[in-house]
């Protein structure tokens, strides 16, 4: 369970989280949508661990661990992703060798065995497939050159090779074309289970008719406005942010 | 331009840097005093017991070297240094001449085995390989001091007609061969460095390849310095005859000292028509503490005659080492169509300094030549890449393509491209390519979310960067050489 009470957070020295309430059990998905500049992002870098966001006040507890205690490569280990809304490119690292490494890593961390060369390519072959990515994609440098769709596709990979028990999907369905949005959308739902908690931050309701959330809530001026279930996406494509005293184009 | 580096006595504490070989030997070893001078110059040759010539060589050369000055034109700054103040002479005591590895020292063995170096293991093996048709076996000659004291696979190349060994024991058994080559591809009046290493060069590998032979290992020469206060004056010759083919690497390292180390070695390399030398360099000479105190003075001249028609020398050079590092491994190309290359990766961590790059001289007909450098730079590093492209007039045809790539790793580091490029002949295309870049914050939390500690993130995005470079290394070193590309960078960020 993943418990975030009271969360307040400042990036260069402007107050941008302030007080969010938000508790997420195993197996559920709850979707945020808000305004742009209300501070998603921020929430999923704050959750990962990114150094620059200091946190003022509040806690978040991650099944019973105090995660904002950890090192970001410590939480990823500890089962937290985060789908970049802008992944990063690495010129010259190999895209499978990127992925080999970091599923190690975390292996590692765990106390599991590391996969070798043989068991490695025969797990990211079957999940390239089914997410529809061509094995050139996995020689190619990570990100460098990728489409827009093909950098949120790439993510979904990640995602699908690492299992993470929580995962934050920050604007992954921006920039994929429909039958793209399908197979990400898929695959995110291949992923859905019992075990595994999921964050998906998005604009667009079109999103939650694949990925059915558990919960909706409203992120707006840095705090949770509002609460509900599915329909609340609905209610928002009708009537924008403007009922929470938030122009829709700000 | 190049920023002025700080000096270093004036710095102060970084990061505490780990360097895996700093251990020393504990070995009797037969020292001369120190300080240089004539005698100094004959007590060496007397040692090697030299023909009349070659001491007669040396001091024409210590003559000359006495009316030099050291060059002030690289971007590096050092204390001045005492040259009456170093031993030019350690040699490991022990009896004359080993015969085969059960003579050798078994203390020096250790220092070896601690390296990686498995001197002994390779001959026992050698029986098994080629039916296990696994890796291709490897020569060694083991450079300790300034005495080359174990070659293995000796016996296996003689029966080719190759000859590797010390180069002392070559001016024994071949004197005319290095006769004929020594100081023709590197005259003793080159420079100041190189002259020097002509007075008081102390041992060094000796290759010929005959004509026609395709060396069926890689052969390989590690040098170390364990004793303190002593240069090492190193002194390596490769003759590839016609349509010959070899491929060589050395590799070098020193125990951890506070007071700095000269190493002041020369490679001569000479490629007759269709012949093929590739030669290959990991360097990690004790780099100095991250405070910058000690560490190895690497001022090496290293130049490659492709004298023949279609003949190629392929520098490679991984340098991770060094306090200073002044070194430009060149390739002069008379031959028509032949081939000069130049690939290298030099990281520069908290004080060290690297002046490096490469010439190109291209002298004959259809001559081409490639240069990729990558250079890298964390902590308080400088690093300079200096390189000349040189088309003489009768160059018809000829080619050349540089690029020369820079990554900084911090904002306090530097990194400096200086390409001379110098054309006499109208037909001759040269281009030139130059990128920096940075490992970024946002490069590095990408890395970190998916679960890889910083520092391996380093190493992963730093071996990105040079992969094209690595690549070229020998399979059996290039994953020691991904190895030691993380390990020199440990504490460059966080
Ligand atoms: N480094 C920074 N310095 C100053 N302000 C910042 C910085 N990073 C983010 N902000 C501000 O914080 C606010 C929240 O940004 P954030 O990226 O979290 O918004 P978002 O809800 O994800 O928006 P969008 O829907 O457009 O992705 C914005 O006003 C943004 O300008
Ligand atoms: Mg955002």
């Amino acid at each position: 369970m993943i418990e975030i009470k009271n969360l307040h957070a400042k990036v260069d020295g402007k107050d941008i989280l302030k007080g969010v309430d938000l508790t997420i059990r195993p197996g559920e998905v709850h979707a945020i949508m808000g305004p742009n500049g209300a501070g998603k992002s921020t929430l999923s870098y704050v959750l990962a661990g990114r150094e620059g966001y200091e946190v003022t006040e509040g806690s978040v507890t991650y099944y019973g661990k105090d995660l904002l205690a950890l090192e970001p490569e410590q939480r990823a280990a500890e089962g937290v992703f985060l789908a970049f809304q802008y992944p990063v490119e690495i010129p010259g690292v190999a895209n499978t060798t990127f992925l080999k490494t970091a599923i190690n890593a975390m292996r590692k961390h765990r106390g599991e065995k590391e996969l070798d060369a043989m068991q490695f390519l025969k797990l990211i072959r079957e999940k390239t497939k089914a997410l529809g990515m061509s094995d050139e994609m996995l020689k190619r440098a990570v990100n460098v050159g990728f489409s827009g769709g093909e950098k949120k596709r790439n993510e979904t990979l990640q995602m699908a090779v690492l299992e993470p028990k929580f995962a934050i999907l920050d604007e992954t369905d921006s920039g994929l074309d429909i039958d793209a949005l399908k197979i990400v959308a898929e695959g995110v739902n291949a992923l859905r289970s019992p075990e595994r908690s999921m964050l998906v931050i998005t604009h667009y309701q079109r999103l939650l008719d694949y990925i059915v959330p558990d919960h909706v809530h409203v992120l707006a001026a840095g705090r949770v406005v509002k609460s509900g279930g599915k329909e609340l996406a609905l209610e928002l494509e009708k009537n924008g942010y403007r009922d929470f005293g938030v122009n829709e184009a700000a | 331009m190049a920023a002025q580096p700080e000096t270093i006595d004036q710095v102060r504490a970084v990061t505490e840097q780990k360097y895996k070989y700093g251990f020393t030997t504990d070995i009797e070893s037969d020292v001369a005093p120190k300080g240089l001078n004539e005698d100094i110059v004959r007590f060496i040759s007397a040692k090697k017991n030299e023909p009349e010539w070659l001491l007669e060589w040396r001091l024409k050369a210590f003559r000359v070297w006495q009316t030099m000055e050291e060059p002030q034109w690289a971007a590096v700054s050092f204390p001045p240094i005492d040259y009456q103040d170093a031993h030019y002479y350690a040699a490991p005591k022990q009896k004359a001449g080993p015969k085969s590895l059960d003579e050798v020292d078994p203390e020096l063995l250790k220092t070896y085995a601690k390296l990686g170096i498995p001197l002994r293991e390779q001959e026992i093996l050698a029986g098994v390989e080629g039916s296990e048709g696994k890796s291709p076996a490897i020569a060694v000659d083991a450079v300790f001091d300034s005495v080359s004291v174990a070659t293995t696979f000796k016996a296996k190349l003689e029966e080719m007609g190759i000859i590797f060994c010390a180069i002392s024991e070559a001016v024994q058994k071949h004197p005319d061969l290095v006769k004929k080559y020594l100081g023709s591809v590197v005259p003793y009046t080159d420079n100041f460095y190189a002259t020097l290493n002509c007075a008081v060069f102390t041992d060094g590998s000796f290759v010929y390849i005959p004509k026609g032979v395709r060396c069926p290992m890689e052969l390989s020469t590690y040098f170390r310095i364990n004793q303190a206060n002593t240069g090492q004056f190193e002194r390596t010759l490769i003759i590839a005859d016609a349509g010959s083919h070899v491929s060589y690497l050395e590799g070098c390292t020193a125990p951890q000292r506070d007071e700095n180390q000269l190493h002041a070695a020369v490679v001569e390399l000479v490629a007759m028509d269709d012949a093929t030398i590739k030669y290959s360099t990991v360097q990690n000479w004790y780099p100095g503490n991250a405070e910058g105190v000690g560490g190895i003075y690497n001022f090496v001249t290293k130049r490659g005659a492709c004298r023949g028609k279609n003949s190629k020398i392929s520098w490679t050079q991984v340098e991770t080492g060094s306090a200073i590092t002044w070194k430009y491994p060149s390739c002069i190309l008379q031959g028509d169509n032949s081939v000069g290359e130049f690939y290298s990766v030099a990281i520069t961590n908290n004080f060290q300094q690297a002046d490096t790059g490469t010439k190109m001289i291209h002298i004959g007909k259809n001559t081409r030549s490639t240069i990729v450098s990558k250079g890298i730079s964390a902590g308080k590093a400088q690093q300079t890449y200096r390189g000349l492209v040189k088309i003489l007039p009768k160059a018809e045809g000829a080619r050349n393509h540089t690029q020369c790539d820079s990554l900084l790793i911090g904002d306090q580091c530097g990194a400096h491209t200086v390409p001379y490029i110098e054309s006499r002949n109208r037909s001759a295309r040269i281009e030139h390519e130059a990128t920096t870049a940075k490992i970024s914050d946002d490069q590095l939390f990408y890395c970190r979310q998916r679960g890889i500690a910083e520092e391996d993130a380093v190493s992963l995005i730093v071996n990105g960067f040079c992969k094209e470079v690595l690549k070229e290394l020998p399979m059996e070193f290039a994953v020691e050489a991904q190895k030691l590309v993380g390990i020199s960078l440990e504490g460059s960020v966080g």
